[in-house]
């Protein structure tokens, strides 16, 4: 019998022949990587472990990105200690601020997570990577402190259900708007403890910004990981960016999957997921008309170039409402300069949005933009949970940037086509 | 190991911003995070609490980020541990490597109410309910993960590996 693309890269990584789902295996790590709010507890870990080193200098990153730039002192000290472990330790991929950007997004654009490839990251939204063709998950401080130390991770091999998109995508809908029908479909876990494969000719029609964006939410619907098998538009987006040679990897036609789950696209709207879960996901259609009183466009789930594109497009030679805040979070450096290029800065600014350096600041309810209490959001971000963007009850719908700049401009949640 | 405890119920898919809100991730430290603990569910939940009280979730307990001081809060508050029909899956792995007791049993979720008393046999996987007189069979844990768990966690396993690999060089 044949195997998935996960089978396959667990396979060369492993000593374990003729492993099985549900086995417990240990595999090499090709790179990981924690942030400012992991790291910490992980490095105060490794020194207490005996380590003399880190186990490759050269596959380790360190990123303070969600409270940083240093929004209180407390922050600050917590990024310091990632300085000092990046000075001490001699790692390479320490990214300090004007160069840091939000770490699902940086490390593909920098070229260090690969296909093929077995990544840990200390932080749920890992699995951004594995639009690349990677093994990319998520995990904790303890583990990341151990995979700085041995190399390698112990990890239960997991089932696969596999998604199949076809169909003609309807004008406005996204990689943001699949994900989130996804969710809606299948609940926030129904692939608890599994991967989810997304593939059919949607998405090898998909921009890697839009895979990103799909992969990036997996873990809203309990995965341990999302996956897509690398093809030409990959390749393209890793030529001149790579860092490591890498392998491609794809699943057999007669791989066993738990489950095949087909969509057709053709009948999706653009999503709107309501509080206070992903899962509450429903059509534009028939979330029309609430209030807002922010808009955020940003985050590692939808703050890259195309992203902001689509912002620009629709807030061109308009004026955000008067009543609304509208942040938008350039995710790195880079997508931040090309959009200064391209005249996107301008185009936001003119609008009266916000442009901000690179954080994942309000995603979490960080800061950069807090929610009073009754206030509501929409945002690009990728949880609506009780409190998750400030005061426990203030409420997040979760959109594409498509309709996170339509809603800006008319002051309610909106479509596109309803911007004159 | 027995496990005595009162229990909290809990519903489906609490998360882990309910179980330690994000506003408070700028420290690490057990005892601070212990204050916040379900803050935004029950705001005297940690006030109410007893030490080694047990809670009883529904689905996906610990679904979302990965922060360990999601485990971290509720093992300082005093939860002695959580049982739950599934569990998000990084809370699970940050729960088994800080050695926060966790199991997994629909029945008992189903069946316990809020202040019943429980006692739990980890290593037989029993859950007994001393108040409705009932017993509840738990998810044993895979081999690796029980050795992981008797050398007291994923950071003991790290120093032995280490101390191996040293002598084999």
């Amino acid at each position: 019998m044949g195997k998935t693309i996960v089978e396959k890269i667990l396979s060369a990584h492993t000593d374990t022949d003729n492993f099985r789902i549900g086995d417990i295996i240990k595999a090499r790590v090709d790179f990981t990587f924690a942030n400012d709010i992991t790291a910490p507890i992980a490095l105060r870990y490794f020194k207490e472990s005996g380590a003399k080193q880190v186990f490759d200098k050269k596959r380790v990153g360190l990123i303070p990105d969600h409270f940083a730039p240093n929004k209180d002192i407390k922050s600050a000290e917590q990024c310091k200690l990632l300085k000092e472990f990046a000075q001490e330790y001699e790692i390479e991929h320490y990214f300090e601020i004007g160069k840091m950007g939000i770490e699902h997004a940086l490390l593909p654009e920098k070229g260090l997570v690969l296909p093929g490839e077995v990544i840990v990251g200390a932080d749920s939204h890992t699995d951004t990577s594995g639009a690349l063709g990677a093994f990319a998950i998520g995990v904790g401080s303890t583990d990341f402190a151990a995979v700085i130390a041995l190399g390698e991770i112990w990890l239960k091999v997991p089932p696969t259900i596999k998604f199949i998109y076809s169909g003609k995508l309807n004008k406005w809908v996204s990689g943001k708007d699949l994900i989130l029908y996804t969710i809606y479909k299948i609940g926030v876990d129904g692939a608890n403890y599994k991967v989810m494969e997304f593939s059919g000719e949607v998405i090898k029609g998909l921009s890697m910004d839009n895979r990103f964006t799909i992969c990036n939410m997996a873990i809203e619907a309990g995965a341990k990981t999302g996956i897509i098998e690398p093809d030409e538009i990959t390749l393209k987006y890793l030529k001149g960016r790579a860092k490591r040679p890498y392998q491609i990897y794809k699943s057999d036609i007669d791989a066993h999957y738990e489950k095949i789950i087909e969509i057709d696209v053709s009948k999706i709207e653009p999503q709107v997921a309501f509080p206070h879960l992903p899962e509450n996901a429903k059509p534009i259609s028939k979330a029309k008309g609430i209030k807002i009183d922010q808009s955020i466009i940003g985050s590692c789930t939808n703050g890259r170039i195309e992203d902001l594109r689509i912002a620009a497009e629709i807030l061109k030679g308009k004026q955000v409402h008067p009543e609304v805040r509208l942040i938008i979070i350039p995710a790195t450096q880079d997508v931040y300069l090309q959009a200064l290029r391209e005249g996107l800065i301008d185009i936001f600014i003119s609008s009266g949005a916000a442009v901000s350096t690179p954080t994942c600041g309000p995603c979490l309810g960080g800061y950069m933009g807090i929610l009073a209490k009754g206030e509501r959001a929409i945002s690009t971000t990728n949880r609506n949970f009780v409190g998750r963007m400030g005061h426990p009850e203030s409420e997040v719908y979760l959109a594409s940037p498509a309709l996170a700049a339509a809603s800006a401009i008319l002051g309610r949640i909106a479509g596109p086509e309803e911007v004159k | 190991m027995i496990i005595k405890g009162k229990v909290w119920k809990f519903k489906d898919n609490i998360d882990t911003d309910v179980i330690i809100p994000a506003r408070y991730l700028n420290t690490s430290d057990p005892k601070e995070l212990a204050l916040h603990c379900m803050e935004d569910y029950d705001s005297e939940f940690v006030k109410k609490m007893n030490q080694g009280d047990i809670i009883v979730a529904g689905r996906n307990f610990g679904c979302g980020s990965s922060r360990e001081h999601a485990p971290i809060a509720l093992k300082a508050a005093g939860i002695s541990c959580v049982i739950a029909p599934s569990f998000g899956r990084i809370f699970f792995r940050n729960a088994i490597n800080i050695g926060l007791s966790i199991f997994e049993s629909e029945e008992a979720a189903e069946q316990c109410s809020q202040g019943d008393i429980l006692e739990i046999d980890s290593t037989q996987g029993i859950i007994k309910n001393l108040t409705k007189d009932k017993i509840y069979k738990t998810n044993l844990l895979p081999e690796f993960i029980q050795k992981v768990i008797s050398l007291g966690g994923l950071r003991k396993y790290v120093k032995e590996e280490l101390k191996r690999r040293e002598k084999n060089v």
